[in-house]
């Protein structure tokens, strides 16, 4: 564990946490998630779970967002609130 | 209002935050987890099952009843979007003269 | 202008022939990997649960690039419909089998008995069997979602 990557990613995830549920494009917001999970992805494959590494780089910044971007399709594009 | 979230989820944020002092260190190999169940797990594992990828050997036989149960809500995941959203050709409205 | 406004308008949203030929190209690959990722998921890391999204994806990928219609082409509905089911099946058969053969539920080395591989070698097939049925349940699970959710359940042109 090098603790300098650790603190970069971890910084990193945490802006993306931020900028994912501040921003008002919801297309932006999904592009923003998949940034985060594919930013927990190396974290995970940084501190030595490759398994749950790549279960999260498959589901969460692969299939995930095109889910969600097909279901902001059919909906609105822009944020309420 | 807004106020009012941010100060709940600060005030949530560092319960949680506080409840993790008492964790044990990344990779401590005194904590409770790895005194009692992964010894025998790396020592047994391989001899027992001949998978040399441990997670694969845990998920898939010592653990099996959770693999089970995962690929179970992911069907009924799977199950509940197609009976909410599928729709034949026959009930759509254009269709219904 | 005009014209050219109008003919972008005709064109479908996201066609283009840069991404449909590199799609064409990649789907076969992919389809590899996650064959590979569930077959070797007992030397290095993955197992049936990654390789059947990576299976997924590559139907999802040919139901971005081209159109819905086209992926339906390639894997109609019902056949899905029955991976999916048989996916299920085999995990749960697996380990009804082994209660049957006179061991614990998913206890693979009861499994001896049918056929004589010894119980640490069938522990180690069992696992085997049971990451392929996770493969295509998960699969067949997230082609299904993406082409209800992409066309809002009308199995038309999609997205």
């Amino acid at each position: 564990m090098i603790w300098t990557l650790d603190l970069l990613i971890l910084l990193l995830v945490v802006i993306c946490a931020i900028a994912a549920i501040s921003v008002k494009d919801l297309l932006s917001a999904t592009i923003i998630f998949g940034v985060y999970s594919f930013l927990m992805c190396l974290l995970w494959a940084e501190m030595g779970a490759v398994d749950v590494a790549f279960t999260e780089a498959t589901v969460g910044a692969g299939v995930s967002t095109v889910l969600f971007i097909a279901a902001i399709l059919h909906t609105s594009r822009r944020s309420k609130d | 209002m807004k106020a009012l979230a941010l100060l709940a989820t600060l005030i949530t944020g560092s319960i949680l935050l506080y409840g993790t002092m008492d964790f044990p260190a990344w990779g401590d190999p005194q904590d409770p987890a790895a005194v009692y169940l992964s010894p025998y797990y790396i020592e047994n594992a391989v001899r027992e099952t001949h998978v040399p990828n441990l997670v694969t050997a845990i998920l898939g036989d010592y653990r099996g009843y959770d693999t089970m149960f995962e690929t179970v809500v992911i069907y009924c995941a799977g199950m509940v979007v197609v009976s909410v959203l599928r729709r034949s050709k026959n009930d759509r409205p254009e269709n219904k003269t | 202008m005009k014209l050219l406004r109008e003919r972008t308008e005709k064109q479908r949203l996201g066609e283009s022939l840069i991404i449909q030929t590199s799609v064409r190209l990649m789907v076969p690959f992919v389809q590899l990997f996650g064959l590979y990722v569930i077959v070797h998921g007992h030397y290095s890391p993955g197992g049936g649960f990654q390789g059947g999204v990576i299976l997924g994806s590559s139907f999802v990928m040919l139901a971005l690039a081209f159109d819905q219609k086209s992926s339906l082409r390639l894997m109609s509905e019902r056949a899905n419909a029955i991976l999916g089911n048989t996916g299920a099946i085999i995990f749960v058969g697996v380990g009804a089998l082994c209660a049957i053969c006179g061991g614990l539920f998913l206890d693979y080395s009861a499994l001896d008995v049918l056929i004589p591989l010894g119980p640490v070698e069938w522990r180690s097939f069992g696992i085997f069997l049971v990451e392929v049925g996770v493969g295509l349940a998960v699969m067949s699970i997230m082609v299904s979602l993406f082409w209800d959710l992409g066309s809002a359940g009308k199995m038309d042109e999609g997205l």
